[in-house]
């Protein structure tokens, strides 16, 4: 069975994600060999399986909510590449 | 020498104060020093904060108090995805930079509540993503049995550590097999605890469904110890299950008489090794010899369970690692924009593996596609689940090889991406079906001389009776006493 041939350039973009061509190359050879076996999943009948998500069926797991300790501010600004006044600095994203 | 002691051995003799936990400390200090050069299992550590945290057990142990802390002065050392307090955290990734973890993980808590020495950051594949230990960004870790062979992965620097003595028991995490595999190449146990058995508060996550965190020992009692600490609901993982915590270590009564293992007709696959293959027929003799019934049983979905795998593993890494984009913490490539900042930031800081991974990962996920692979993987997930749950209507566990052969070439394998993820075969449908397994040894390849693994399955919170199986094979047969020639 053919397989899809995945446009490399444009999931690497979606995944925010930068490619040299090197890497799109060899990239779209070896995934395109990983769906072709993956494709085998296609061969079964799912009509009427309901999909698994987690093996463990929990659903709305809930707490109180209330104010609870947290990493203070200057914790959750240490390991920032770039900070300033007790903020993250990015770059502009509005003129 | 102290640093090859068992959990229960060490602490007999620091209750007797025989030892001292410094002296025990120092022992895994001595041994790293001598052989971790060729090993490499420890990204790094910190003797002076390790010896310290020895001082104060010691000084505990000579006030008398062994109250309920039963790690008490054990040096037990940690995967490098796991959040320790004050420590480096890099997920054997360059993208982490300098960070360090402001918070323990609950398991960590755990573990320094019941007296561990919590120290060093063992090496793994990045992001957990690998089975070799060779998609890492600081290094290989070598296998101690044949230092040109891998040690498995994505665990390789825990198996190692144990193997080599490097300290008394490690810490893991299991996402398709990266406790059991290493264990099993590495000759030591691996357990992988039934998803929602322990709290993954902390760990870094791969794959959210799948990933779950567990022990690396000497013995099956050291595990049985150390999944007692770890276990339990917590409210900081809405995943973990509010079951009772069993006494794990008082059910290893040896007995395994009139329990019925299951052998499934599917694992005796092509590829298995001939020496792998007669060692675990050996064992499955050694468990009738026991007094165990083997059943043979079918696992009908086994063929499917890499690729299905390999669908939900990828999606749920590739949302999960969308985190690491250089704004809050980690290394940072700058550009011009938000976008090209991520871009760049993620395209420097991720391997190469990481990368495929992201790229299938988020093909699958994306529009037109989700239906025909991801929810079609979620849909074989419930048949694979299924497959277990008829089984252990009819058998207590279920016994198979853990890895196709024993540990492998560096470089052998790297260059195939495909033939890496088919060696999982035997360790993935367990993470599948939310079920939990173990790794013992279970015999030799002769010539070179490498371990060989015995894969145990138990029902969704089974271990009791799991580590139970294992002991007693265990406690049979000579295999886990021998060590490496180092």
């Amino acid at each position: 069975m053919a397989f899809a041939e995945i446009d490399v350039k444009y999931v690497a973009h979606l995944a925010r994600l930068a490619l040299t061509p090197e890497e799109e190359k060899s990239l779209g050879a070896q995934l395109g060999s990983i769906l072709g076996y993956i494709e085998k999943l296609r061969e079964l009948d799912v009509s009427g399986v309901e999909p698994t998500a987690h093996a463990v069926p929990m659903v709305n797991v809930t707490r109180a909510d209330e104010i609870r300790p947290s990493l203070s501010h200057e914790e959750a600004l240490r390991n920032a590449p770039r900070q300033a006044n007790g903020l993250f600095i990015v770059p502009k994203i509005v003129e | 020498m102290l640093n090859q002691l068992t959990i229960s051995e060490l602490t007999a003799k620091l209750a007797r104060r025989e030892v001292s936990a410094r002296e025990a400390m120092q022992a895994c200090l001595d041994q790293i020093a001598r052989v971790d050069g060729k090993i490499h299992a420890f990204i790094s550590h910190d003797a002076d904060d390790a010896l310290a945290q020895a001082d104060a057990a010691d000084k505990e142990l000579s006030n008398g108090g062994r109250t309920a802390r039963c790690l008490l002065g054990v040096p037990i050392a940690i995967k490098d995805v796991l959040a320790v307090k004050n420590q480096p955290l890099n997920c054997a990734s360059k993208i982490l930079g300098n960070y360090i973890s402001p918070y323990d993980a609950t398991v960590i808590e755990k573990l320094k509540a019941a007296g561990a020495i919590v120290f060093g950051r063992l090496n793994m594949d990045e992001f957990a993503m690998g089975s070799s230990t060779e998609n890492s960004a600081f290094g290989l870790t070598r296998n101690p049995w044949d230092i040109t062979r891998i040690p498995g992965g994505s665990s390789g620097g825990s198996a190692a550590a144990v193997a080599a003595d490097e300290c008394i028991a490690s810490l893991g995490s299991d996402t398709g097999g990266s406790i059991r595999q290493p264990a099993a190449l590495c000759g030591c146990v691996g357990l992988k605890p039934t998803y929602g058995r322990i709290s993954r508060y902390g760990l870094v996550a791969f794959a959210s469904s799948l990933d779950q965190i567990g022990p690396f020992t000497k013995d099956v009692r050291d595990a049985a110890t150390l999944l007692g600490v770890m276990s339990g609901v917590d409210p900081r993982d809405s995943t973990s299950v509010p079951q009772p915590v069993p006494n794990y270590v008082a059910a290893l009564d040896g007995n395994v008489k009139g329990l019925k293992l299951g052998l499934p007709k599917e694992y005796m696959i092509g590829g298995l090794d001939a020496e792998v293959k007669a060692a675990v027929d050996a064992a499955v003799k050694q468990y009738e010899k026991l007094g165990a019934e083997i059943v043979e049983i079918s696992l009908p979905h086994t063929d499917y369970a890499v690729a299905t795998y390999y669908i939900i593993a990828t999606a749920e890494a590739s949302a999960n690692l969308a985190r690491f984009d250089g704004i809050r913490y980690g290394a940072r490539v700058d550009g011009n924009d938000p976008i090209e900042l991520y871009s760049k930031t993620r395209g420097a800081g991720f391997g190469a593996e990481v990368k495929r991974r992201i790229i299938l990962g988020t093909y699958v996920l994306s529009s037109g596609y989700h239906d025909a692979y991801y929810l079609q993987a979620q849909k074989v997930r419930t048949l694979i689940r299924n497959d277990f749950l008829k089984a252990f209507e009819k058998v207590d566990a279920i016994v198979t090889p853990t890895t196709p052969t024993a540990a492998f070439k560096a470089g052998e394998k790297s260059g195939d991406p495909l033939q890496m993820y088919l060696s999982d075969i035997f360790t993935i449908s367990c993470n599948l079906a939310g079920i939990c397994g173990v790794s013992v040894p279970c015999g030799f390849t002769q010539s070179p001389k490498l371990p060989i693994g015995l894969q145990l399955l138990g029902k969704p919170f089974g271990e009791e009776s799991l580590l139970k199986i294992a002991h007693a094979y265990e406690q049979a047969t000579p295999w886990h006493l021998e060590k490496a020639g180092l």
